[in-house]
């Protein structure tokens, strides 16, 4: 097909190469500086010119983030609520996915219009407040997991997954005996392993990204806030600090904020980098599913 | 309660079909009852924004005060402001993002390299995974006094003293559309590519025939061919423009650029809880949503009257 390019051709695939490697530098360079200073020596860091390798190399920087105790409890809080989060979130919107997606259910219309308005419409941020606050939510683990569970767009690109699942499926289970419960667990869930692994990852991703919700609900209970909140609150205190007195005294125990926040950021990243290559496929896959039918 | 009124309307409802689909009735009003408790409930929550409402009466007993709040709104010069940046900022990041994602993704089809377009695809839509505290705190190693932003616009003598960028007021919207770019160009890509590729190969191959270059096939068979996702992304997106303000801004913003930064969100945030003030904070939430509502519905009738695809 491509026997003889035209000049014209040949200048498009040099710039558009050119365009390629300028985008993928652009988007890795901010992430790989921010990994050279977490590994320069801060005081070093302030002279400038640190781009993608370190230039005094210290490992000091991580040894603070490490000794910091609400980082390392946000962590764990991090790790929690991602775990129980997703679990509990994939569980429910995967059963409502499965009741919506049966022809037979008696009020399929009406619980799918049910959950596609909350798509559209919501209470907004103060009554929300007022609701969880009322439930008992505030200062509570339980205000990351519960709220917001189910989310219509992960169970309509459920839904829109089941049922392209053959009926007659179903059908023979239901002779042999099965009640819903069974074709559930038994028949239709081992078929939808690649879209769960989708819904997983984005509510995975969610939950460790969260930081909002930790302020706004939990900012009291220093046991309860996340990773991602510490890390800001790491973030604005570097941004007030700069050029105070308070820069000079960190400087003299030789690191900076600033070298220590980086060393944070790289922290609160690692895991997303290091799942990131066997997962990216997935989200591929289910933005695309949800993308056929919405 | 809801539950009960459908199911005395359905005609086609028998004992033993409701025996039959036991378990499925039972999940699913559980399932309700939540959704009535984390999603409904809030809503009824909009009747603060008519009261002078305090925590301790409750929304029983809070005086009722009428469109009050709502006049303050209107009458307060922070908050004009504040919507003023929310639908800049709003319109500046679509429009931006949204023709990076197009560009990006017709040039990226045009890669030939299956392991190049690969690599660059997978790259690109890293950043989407990180969340906006990290991005910030990237944007500051980069956009800092030494950092590398500054020491090029040093050393090519643009300027002669490093650029404080979150300083000035002039910068902030350009930092936050770039940040937007580059967060998200990639992941919003993923989606036009998947639509070049279900375009039939035919058409290029016939275009190739008569003679069409690369740009008369993008032109003419490509963007054509990729107008419908186009079109129900943009109607999708222009209905959230007043959301897309936000965690950057409030995580950007500081006292000197307090004028452009802050959003419809953040006056929320300040009024409903910093100054404890819910009703205003409610007001302001429910003009926005408002607003949003009357976008989609705007967007989908020019949409309908266009001929175009549509939501609803």
């Amino acid at each position: 097909m491509k026997k003889k390019k035209s000049a014209a051709d040949k200048i498009f695939v040099v710039c558009n190469t050119i365009f390629m490697v300028f985008f993928v530098v652009i988007t890795l360079y901010p992430v790989l500086n921010t990994l050279a200073i977490s590994l320069n020596d801060g005081i070093d860091t302030i002279r400038g010119g640190v781009h993608l390798w370190p230039r005094k190399f210290t490992l000091k920087n991580y040894h603070t983030v490490f000794q910091k105790q609400n980082l390392l409890t946000g962590a764990y809080i991090s790790v929690l609520r991602t775990i129980v989060g997703t679990f509990l979130s994939l569980a429910l919107n995967a059963i409502l996915a499965f009741i919506i997606s049966r022809k037979k259910f008696l009020f399929k219309s009406q619980l799918s219009l049910f959950w596609v308005i909350t798509m559209y419409v919501n209470g907004g941020l103060i009554p929300t407040f007022i609701v969880y606050n009322g439930l008992g939510l505030t200062n509570s683990f339980w205000v990351y997991v519960i709220p917001g569970m189910i989310s219509a767009f992960n169970m309509l690109v459920l839904r829109t997954y089941m049922q392209g699942i053959p009926d007659s499926l179903e059908e023979s289970a239901q002779l042999d005996g099965a009640g819903y419960t069974v074709i559930f667990l038994k028949i239709i869930s081992p078929l939808c392993k690649p879209v769960y692994a989708t819904i997983a990852l984005f509510v995975a991703v969610y939950q460790w990204n969260s930081w909002f919700d930790s302020m706004l609900y939990n900012r009291m209970s220093t046991k309860l806030t996340t990773l991602q909140y510490e890390l800001m609150k790491l973030l604005s205190s570097v941004m007030q600090q700069s050029g105070s007195a308070e820069a000079a005294k960190n400087a003299a125990a030789a690191v900076t904020p600033a070298s220590v926040r980086a060393a944070a950021t790289i922290v609160t990243m690692l895991p997303i980098i290091c799942l990131y290559p066997f997962l990216q496929r997935y989200f591929v896959t289910g933005l695309t599913i949800g993308g056929v039918k919405e | 309660m809801a539950r009960i009124g459908v199911k005395e309307k359905e005609k086609k409802i028998t004992w033993k079909e409701v025996k039959h689909q036991k378990v499925l009735l039972i999940w699913s009003a559980a399932i309700v009852v939540y959704g009535f408790i984390f999603y409904y409930l809030p809503l009824g929550g909009w009747i603060t924004a008519f009261q002078n409402y305090k925590p301790k009466d409750g929304l029983l007993h809070s005086k009722f005060v009428g469109l009050d709040k709502f006049k303050f709104l209107f009458s307060d010069s922070t908050f004009l402001k504040v919507v003023r940046n929310t639908v800049a900022m709003g319109v500046i990041n679509l429009v931006v993002t949204f023709v990076m994602a197009i560009v990006f993704a017709i040039l990226l089809n045009e890669v030939k390299n299956t392991f190049g377009k690969k690599t660059v695809q997978t790259i690109s839509y890293l950043p989407h995974f990180l969340s906006w505290i990290i991005v910030t705190g990237i944007l500051h190693d980069v956009l800092s006094g030494t950092g590398i932003i500054n020491e090029m616009l040093v050393k090519l003598s643009i300027v002669d003293q490093p650029i404080n960028f979150f300083a000035h007021t002039t910068y902030f919207w350009p930092i936050v559309a770039f940040a937007n770019v580059w967060k998200e160009t990639g992941w919003n890509a993923i989606i036009y590519l998947s639509a070049i590729t279900a375009i039939d190969p035919s058409l290029y191959e016939a275009a190739s025939m008569d003679g069409a270059g690369r740009w008369a096939k993008i032109k003419h068979i490509t963007l054509p061919g990729i107008r419908p996702t186009i079109m129900i992304l943009l109607l999708m997106n222009v209905g959230n423009v007043l959301n897309a303000g936000f965690e950057i801004q409030y995580l950007l913003g500081n006292g000197l650029v307090k004028s452009v930064s802050e959003t419809i969100d953040i006056y929320v945030l300040k009024w409903g809880i910093s100054q404890n003030d819910f009703s205003l904070g409610t007001a302001a939430g429910i003009f926005k949503s408002l607003v949003s509502i009357i976008l989609i519905v705007i967007a989908n009738q020019l949409a309908k009257r266009a001929g175009e695809e549509r939501l609803f």
